[in-house]
């Protein structure tokens, strides 16, 4: 027998569209191309010239912070798992971009130097001389091993896909296969990025200890054009990696395989006992998510104009965290909001551009209280919005 | 009828506690069987050992005609040989919907690319609202799983285990917290999947399993106590004893 409690089934609804089933990627990609037109019309370098061309920066370094938001929404809102290191991913992004900009500069410059002299200078000239300008502030004047290749474009393209990837990959491999998860993982993943960032402040691992790599907003091929006009570009570039990174995102989580991850998210071991290899899919998502951070990496650095090892400290990936819990976990437009909002918010009170309050006995600096304010919100949200900011529409579209 | 599963001389222990003693079973295709036994019999153990959650310490398990040992393929694989199980306490994906739910365990490919490219074809439609008629959960295909009944998840689950078109089923007590209708829909729902496949049902309920009207193994301390028809084994003095204590 059937219990069969109301009228017959409805007819299987017929194949519908992936846009017609996610409304909130058209929105999305609206608003986002709004924003880069406003930007760019009153920007200094392109337009009236409303928007300075610092704060052009600080809007397109925030592009790529929701970027990296994003994957880790993937990552940890869909599959489940609280990295704490994919800002490693986002440093190593920035380093492999940053190699080439710091080399071909130097040599573009060295060569102009060079060239002055009756005798033309040999190849092997150049590459000294470019090896002591870029290293001689950590006492070296050899190219290390790894740099051999930092005068190709297409060479160090390749590295911001394949170091992060192939890190998340190795990594990945090794934790996932261990089923090492929840807690433990999330402490294994802070170990490997403190293990990346000790090991960058070392001058001998070759990319200049300390002192990172610096004057990357220098583009090399365009060094004649202002910054004004470059960083409306690099804003571009990152409106556009954000948008294309988002529909891969949404795509990615919107069919069964979101439906899998979800799944693992909420009761691995059942997805097992389904025929599902658990681990290879928290591979890919961590891998995919991991290269799509370096990639977003390597569009920041060139507009921060410097990275160091401090880029890849632990309390980044908190922070990456701390964005997509308060924007909320498992909406992609959730961790956009949390990123945005609060990398906002904090330069603009740790930059000197919010009043400071004189509360006659106390005088609030919001330099100092801003990480007070942040760990409040953050407490907040966790205790009374679960869902975060992004659970706010939930609320909104159902009154409407 | 050819032996499906046969499980030989299998003995596991936990931290000296001997969970699973020596313990053989073989199962035909089809066929519909009943497993009861006290509390700590091993009922649950030897379904984790069945699996691949629980590895055995010693003895065989093998799996069809071609006799694949089941003791070196991994939860998935097992999983994808054939066998599916439904856990004692119901585990639907509660924030998925129903439709979602019976897709996943659709006996489609499982790799995370041939995942990612899946687009449902008519007649993978067609097979998830079978299912979901043979479930009874057709007008709730939209719903999502956690606004189901306790009943209804359960049914839910053993769709899904339908759907992964296994040819064991391990049933861990399906009955436990259902109505006497919904223990009727469900004594329904495993006696026809047993038409055509294996069906091994963990249950305590002995009204439940006299309508099952199969053959029913008793484990005791785990191993085997004694097999038969339902009359049969309740009448074996060990039986009595072991249940009623000595």
């Amino acid at each position: 027998m059937k219990i069969d409690v109301s009228s017959p089934a409805a007819p299987a609804p017929v194949r519908r569209s992936f846009l017609r089933d996610n409304p909130s990627v058209l929105w999305f990609m609206g608003l986002l191309g709004l924003f880069t037109l406003g930007v760019t019309v009153l920007s200094e370098g392109m337009g009236v010239g409303v928007i300075s061309t610092s704060l052009v920066k600080v809007l397109g370094m925030t592009l790529c912070l929701c970027l990296i938001a994003v994957a880790m929404d993937v990552v940890w809102g869909y599959c489940g798992i609280l990295s704490l290191g994919h800002f490693a991913f986002f440093g190593l992004g920035g380093y492999a971009i940053g190699m080439w900009l710091m080399y071909a500069r130097t040599e573009i410059v060295i060569r102009d130097n060079l060239g002055r002299g009756t005798i033309p200078p040999t190849e092997a000239e150049v590459s000294e001389a470019v090896a002591a300008q870029i290293f001689g502030v950590v006492g070296s004047s050899e190219l290390p091993l790894i740099w051999s290749f930092a005068g190709s474009l297409p060479f160090q393209l390749a590295m911001v896909v394949l170091v992060p990837g192939l890190l998340a990959l190795v990594f990945g491999w090794l934790a996932f296969r261990s089923r090492v998860t929840g807690v433990y993982l999330s402490i294994l993943t802070q170990a490997m990025t403190l293990a990346l960032s000790l090991y960058l402040f070392q001058n001998d691992t070759g990319l200049r200890g300390n002192n990172g790599l610096s004057g990357l907003q220098n583009i090399p091929g365009s060094l004649h054009l202002p910054q004004s006009v470059i960083s409306v570009w690099f804003f571009w570039a990152s409106a556009f990696a954000l948008g294309a990174g988002y529909l891969l995102f949404a795509w990615v989580v919107s069919g069964k395989f979101g439906s899998v991850i979800k799944a693992i998210r909420d009761n691995e071991a059942r997805v097992r006992f389904l025929g599902y290899n658990v681990e290879g899919y928290k591979l890919f998502v961590f891998t995919l998510t991991g290269i799509i951070s370096g990639i977003a990496g390597a569009l920041y650095y060139p507009q921060a104009g410097i990275i160091n090892p401090a880029e890849i400290a632990p309390i980044a990936s908190i922070y990456l965290a701390v964005w997509v819990a308060i924007g909320g976990r498992g909406r992609l437009y959730g961790a956009v909001i949390g990123a945005a909002l609060v990398s906002l918010l904090s330069s603009w009170l740790t930059g000197g551009g919010a009043p400071n309050i004189d509360l006659g006995f106390y005088r609030i600096v919001w330099t100092d209280w801003w990480l007070v304010l942040l760990g409040l919100g953050f407490v907040l949200v966790t205790l009374f919005f679960p869902k975060g900011i992004g659970g706010l529409f939930d609320y909104l579209v159902r009154k409407s | 009828m050819a032996t499906l599963l046969e499980v030989s001389g299998v003995s596991v222990t936990f931290d000296g506690f001997r969970a699973i003693n020596n313990l053989s079973i073989a199962m035909a295709e089809p066929e519909l069987r009943a497993v009861i036994g006290p509390n700590g019999a091993g009922k649950t153990t030897f379904m984790d050992i069945v699996t691949g959650k629980t590895r055995p310490d010693e003895g065989r398990v093998l799996w069809t005609e071609r006799q694949i040992d089941l003791l070196k393929l991994s939860e998935s694989q097992i999983a994808t040989a054939g066998i599916g199980r439904k856990f004692q306490k119901p585990t639907v994906f509660e924030d998925q919907s129903v439709r979602d739910n019976l897709a996943m365990a659709l006996a489609n490919k499982r790799g995370p690319l041939s995942v990612l490219m899946w687009k449902a074809s008519a007649a993978d439609r067609a097979r998830i609202q079978d299912l979901a008629e043979e479930v009874g959960l057709a007008a709730r295909l939209d719903h999502r799983a956690g606004h189901l009944s306790h009943g209804q998840k359960q049914w839910l689950e053993i769709g899904m285990l339908l759907a992964q078109d296994p040819r064991l089923l391990l049933v861990d007590e399906p009955a436990a917290g259902m109505t006497p209708a919904e223990r009727e829909h469900t004594t329904a729902l495993l006696t026809r999947a047993a038409r055509s496949r294996a069906v091994m049902v963990i249950e305590h309920d002995m009204e439940f399993i006299r309508r099952l009207d199969c053959r029913v193994t008793v484990l005791h301390e785990g191993s085997v106590l004694a097999e038969g028809s339902l009359d049969h084994v309740t009448q074996d003095q060990q039986v009595i004893d072991v249940y009623l204590g000595r």
